[in-house]
């Protein structure tokens, strides 16, 4: 294990802890600008989690200690997952134990964790919000898988940075199956990060919400870990989407080291870039139904399916 | 110069019926134009008699054995058909179910259709096939929704649709024909599609493109042939059109298509050498067959009865080409040319049947004989002639193609034979009653045209009883073309 | 992908916006955004035929391009457009089968038109060889839309959209038919079209409606009832 290696995946682990909420304000205040509301602080994720860490847990009486342990591994999938994922550089020592599936594997696990601490409590808004948590990913998974072989096809590797390496790579090109592959990673986010076509991340009490529901019974600091780990995800969702769409400037195999610093202030630019577009999503959409929603995400596994079908065809 | 005449005639005759055919004497004009095309279908014959085959435009068109006589049945059934139809529409603008519109429309379309068959027959080249089959479809589809009829708009959309959807098929399998074509015959790029061409260098045409090729043809072009099951629109375009549209319909459109079909038969088989094309062609005929005759028991309206009663005996004839050799396709030509002529007459009597007793449903034909024997006996001989009793020509050929069977395919025989029995029930059953007994006819307004049913069932019965020999040596010589067996 | 000429990567994002046109066909219920969505597969189809024409060098190429843009583009979806005013037809009924059933049918379908495509693509000698499968898929695709619609206008453009997918057919496999055959076939589906529009105005006046499921009395059981 080589010093380089160390330095980017540790690098990495820091930033996305340190940027993941930043983030979510962002996207936060980008949603305030397009709605002429006056935008809260880019910091108030961060005053959130404090504040939460700062109070005492209140646990509900019949809580197993499945639900105590909850927020602890849905946290840690979360940062496992961001270790693998090459937003900086692709010298990652985790991923040679861990490839593109196992990343699905991990925000699977995450899932299962969160919708069993739901129902373990037994009110009607958790189980209701497992419940549909559970739709939403039996047909996101296989849609975010689908766009991962398509990836892995082109470059003929499930290694995250190996494709990233691949794609930044060759040659500039048409490639019809990555952008159809594309806008169905676009859909799987939205619906899985509950955001607006799918879910609404504004709402705390509907009889529509998905995230929320989930989180009714948690404070303090499962609390914290658990607004914390969501936005960990999406930040891990949009380096995904870097490392296949738009790979380039990162700091891969073979180049100095030093570009490994050139590489944060173009993650932040993507990453700004990204958050407006996803707050002109949200505010240009309306919210589906909740049965509308299995819809949506079969476009999208039919969009990743026919990014695969055009590149077997075509060979692009 | 006759064969311009052949091809401009019925040009000519849709455009100037488009601006005249709802004056008084525009079914003169229409038999007119018929007769023009007919003696310029004759003359063809003579000259390519004494010249052999012959080819126009830079080889887009031509003659050969196999379509000769084709041209000169389609322009005959064209010319007696227009003549059955000048009484016959009348009478149906007396009994208010056609308004002039309509019948300029009639008119002009029958025409049009006369020339897409011509072109169909006559062209070199099988994209110009497909273009024109296509035509022949969208010009009778009008046709058929004459009346404006719930039942009648129902049998053109189906009719549309069906051979619409067949039809495109048909056009993937002449890309196909094209595509394994042109990787054969190289920069000769632009003939690629002529039929001669391509015969030429069949043995090199790739055979799994044109066994793909011969799958979309077959359904494509077996749409139109009314081969089962494809055959749906089949009946319904038959019993809601007018009937002279129905006797060309079953006459011509179905005996063209199969024309068709047997045409990419023979380059597909030279290039495969294998029994495929003829299995398929044998599968096709023999359920066609076998479902006719079991629907053929249900049927109430004396248009739909016979209309099954063709898609039996194109699947009789398709059958026959697919066994192939000398006997078999001299049987398959003898066979499309007495059906042709014998259903035609038959819908010509059952036309003026229906007429005369104000429905088609065969419960309310009675006694056609008290009143007009003619008609009667008509329809008599035609059933008899098409249900194979000899001295008809229609027995000559079933015959042959029955023993040909017995020998090359016995196990389908009994199926054939129960086929033709159940059908012979059916149809006999149906129409004697409506020949004989208690009449319910009326008189009608103009005098029916009956030459043209006489002339179809004399002709039919001289070829039952003589093939003069040089149609004999033209059967012989395209049954040799077609090969196969 | 590298090393592949910008025209034939050109071409093959045609095929492939061809493809997701063809889904987007079978997904679309209002009929208006169907035959926009008719237009808008003319339009990919003019200006892959105009790619080919230039990569070839093949001036039939250009006129068939020119046929396409005037028939295909603008006066196949005027026409339809103005019957859809005329016979106030907008919406299509909900379709025979929910649009994630469809949507699988669709993508087995693709599957299907690959396996039969492939051994003529192996033989084709033409650079867009590989778009033939898409080809096939396009023409089974519309197929299906003929299929799973009730109303008749749906089903014209779905039998439209059937042609273009035989005209790419064409294209990718041999560079276009001989022109003959091409304007031929031009011909017969303006006329098509055209007949149709005659066609709907006899079905409107007599049904009060373009729903198909009118036009179905004519089957052998409903026959025999009606005429006892």
């Amino acid at each position: 294990m080589r010093p380089i290696g160390i330095i980017t995946q540790l690098l990495e682990l820091i930033v996305a802890l340190a940027a993941a909420p930043l983030f979510v304000g962002w996207i936060n205040q980008c949603r305030a600008w397009l709605q002429n509301r006056s935008a809260p602080s880019l910091w108030l994720p961060y005053r959130g989690i404090r504040k939460l860490f700062h109070k005492d847990a209140v646990i509900a009486a019949g809580a197993s200690p499945l639900f105590r342990l909850a927020p602890y591994m849905v946290f840690a999938a979360m940062v496992v997952a961001a270790g693998i994922i090459p937003s900086m550089g692709t010298r990652l020592p985790l991923t040679q134990v861990a490839d593109a599936i196992a990343l699905v594997g991990l925000l699977a696990t995450a899932r299962v964790f969160m919708s069993l601490a739901a129902m373990d409590i037994g009110t009607a808004f958790g189980t209701l919000g497992a419940r549909r948590e559970m739709m939403v990913g039996f047909l996101a998974e296989p849609a975010l898988l689908m766009v991962i072989f398509v990836a892995s096809l082109i470059s003929a590797t499930t290694a995250l940075p190996a494709i990233t390496e691949h794609l930044a790579t060759q040659s500039l090109g048409l490639y019809p199956s990555l952008a159809f592959t594309a806008v169905a990673f676009l859909m799987v986010l939205l619906a899985e990060n509950a955001r607006i076509p799918v879910d609404n991340p504004a709402t705390h009490l509907e009889l529509t919400m998905i995230h929320e529901a989930l989180l009714l019974e948690y404070s303090a600091r499962h609390l914290a870990l658990m607004e914390w780990a969501a936005a960990l995800k999406l930040f891990n969702y949009a380096c995904i989407g870097f490392a296949l769409f738009i790979p380039w400037g990162v700091s891969t195999r073979g180049s100095a080291p030093v570009t490994l610093l050139a590489s944060l202030p173009l993650l932040v630019a993507k990453l700004a870039v990204a958050g407006a577009v996803l707050a002109l999503i949200e505010t240009v959409s309306a919210k589906l139904r909740v049965f509308r929603a299995p819809e949506f995400l079969a476009t999208a596994f039919l969009f990743a399916v026919l990014g695969l079908l055009v590149h077997l065809l075509l060979g692009a | 110069m006759d064969f311009l005449l052949l091809l401009a005639s019925p040009l000519t005759g849709a455009a100037v019926l488009a601006l005249l055919g709802a004056r008084r004497f525009a079914p003169e004009l229409n038999i007119a134009f018929s007769l023009a095309t007919f003696l310029a279908a004759c003359a063809l014959t003579v000259h390519v008699v004494s010249a052999g085959a012959l080819s126009f435009a830079h080889e887009q068109f031509f003659i050969d054995p196999f379509n000769v006589f084709l041209v000169t049945l389609t322009a005959l059934v064209g010319l007696t058909t227009a003549i059955f139809s000048r009484p016959y529409m009348r009478i149906e603008i007396e009994h208010g179910r056609v308004r002039a519109p309509q019948l300029r429309l009639y008119h002009s379309m029958y025409q049009l259709f006369m020339s897409t068959m011509l072109v169909a027959l006559t062209t070199n080249n099988m994209g110009l096939v497909w273009v024109a089959m296509e035509g022949a479809t969208l010009s009778t589809v009008l046709l058929v929704t004459l009346y404006r009829t719930g039942a009648s708009l129902e049998a053109g959309w189906k009719y549309f649709v069906l051979c619409g959807v067949g039809i495109a098929q048909a056009l993937f399998g002449t890309l196909l024909l094209y595509f394994a074509a042109e990787h054969a015959l190289g920069a000769e790029g632009v003939r690629a599609l002529l039929w001669t061409h391509l015969n030429g260098v069949k043995g090199q045409l790739e055979p799994k493109v044109l066994s793909l090729a011969f799958v979309f043809l077959l359904v494509g072009y077996g749409t139109k042939v009314g081969l089962a099951p494809l055959h749906n629109w089949l009946p319904d375009a038959h019993a809601e059109g007018p009937t002279p549209i129905s006797a060309v319909l079953s006459g011509l459109l179905l005996n063209v298509a199969l024309y068709a079909v047997v045409r990419c038969k023979i380059l597909v088989e030279g290039s495969l050498h294998s029994a495929l094309p003829s299995q398929m062609l044998m599968g096709f005929g023999l359920l066609s067959v076998l479902l006719a005759a079991f629907f053929l028991w249900r049927q109430r309206d004396i248009k739909r009865l016979f209309a099954y009663s063709s898609i039996e005996h194109m699947g009789i004839i398709t059958f026959a080409f697919g066994m192939g050799g000398a006997v078999a396709n001299f049987a398959a030509l003898l066979h499309m040319t007495v059906h042709s002529l014998t259903k035609s007459a038959i819908f010509f009597a059952a036309g003026h049947a229906a007429q005369k007793s104000g429905s088609q449903l065969m419960d309310h034909i009675r006694g056609l004989i008290t009143l007009s024997p003619t008609v009667g006996w008509g329809l008599m001989m035609g059933s008899l002639a098409i249900l194979g009793v000899p001295p008809f020509g229609v027995f000559a050929s079933e015959f042959l193609i029955l023993t040909t069977a017995m020998r090359e395919q016995p196990w389908a025989t009994p199926l054939l034979l129960a086929a033709l029995g159940v059908a012979f029930a059916a149809i006999f059953g149906r129409v004697q009653p409506m020949v004989f007994g208690e009449t319910t006819a009326r008189r009608l307004p103009h005098p029916p045209a009956l030459l043209p049913v006489f002339v179809h069932l004399g002709l039919v019965l001289a070829l039952g009883l003589y093939i003069p020999p040089y149609l004999a040596d033209w059967y012989r010589a395209a049954a040799r073309l077609i090969g196969g067996g | 992908m590298a090393g592949v000429s910008l025209d034939l990567q050109l071409l093959n994002l045609c095929a492939a916006l061809l493809l997701l046109l063809s889904f987007a066909m079978l997904s679309q219920r209002r009929i208006v955004n169907l035959v926009n969505l008719l237009a808008l597969q003319g339009a990919v189809l003019f200006v892959a035929t105009l790619l080919i024409a230039w990569r070839t060098h093949q001036a039939h190429l250009y006129l068939s391009a020119g046929l396409t843009l005037g028939l295909k583009v603008l006066l196949l979806p005027y026409l339809l457009h103005r019957l859809i005013r005329r016979l106030q037809v907008y919406w299509d009924a909900e379709p025979l089968l929910n649009i994630s059933g469809t949507m699988l049918i669709g993508v087995l379908i693709v599957v299907f038109s690959f396996g039969l495509a492939q051994p003529i693509s192996a033989l084709a000698s033409t650079a867009t060889r590989n778009a033939i499968g898409i080809a096939v898929a396009v023409v089974l695709l519309s197929f299906l839309t003929m299929i799973i619609r009730r109303k008749a206008m749906s089903q014209v453009v779905g039998f439209l959209s059937m042609e273009n997918g035989l005209f790419f057919g064409a294209m990718s496999a041999t560079y276009g038919m001989p022109m003959v055959v091409e304007f031929g076939v031009a011909l017969d589906v303006l006329v098509a079209v055209l007949v149709l529009g005659i066609f709907f105005f006899q079905i409107r006046e007599q049904f009060d409606s373009l729903d198909l499921h009118h036009l179905e009395s004519l089957r052998e059981d409903a026959a025999a009832r009606r005429a006892e």
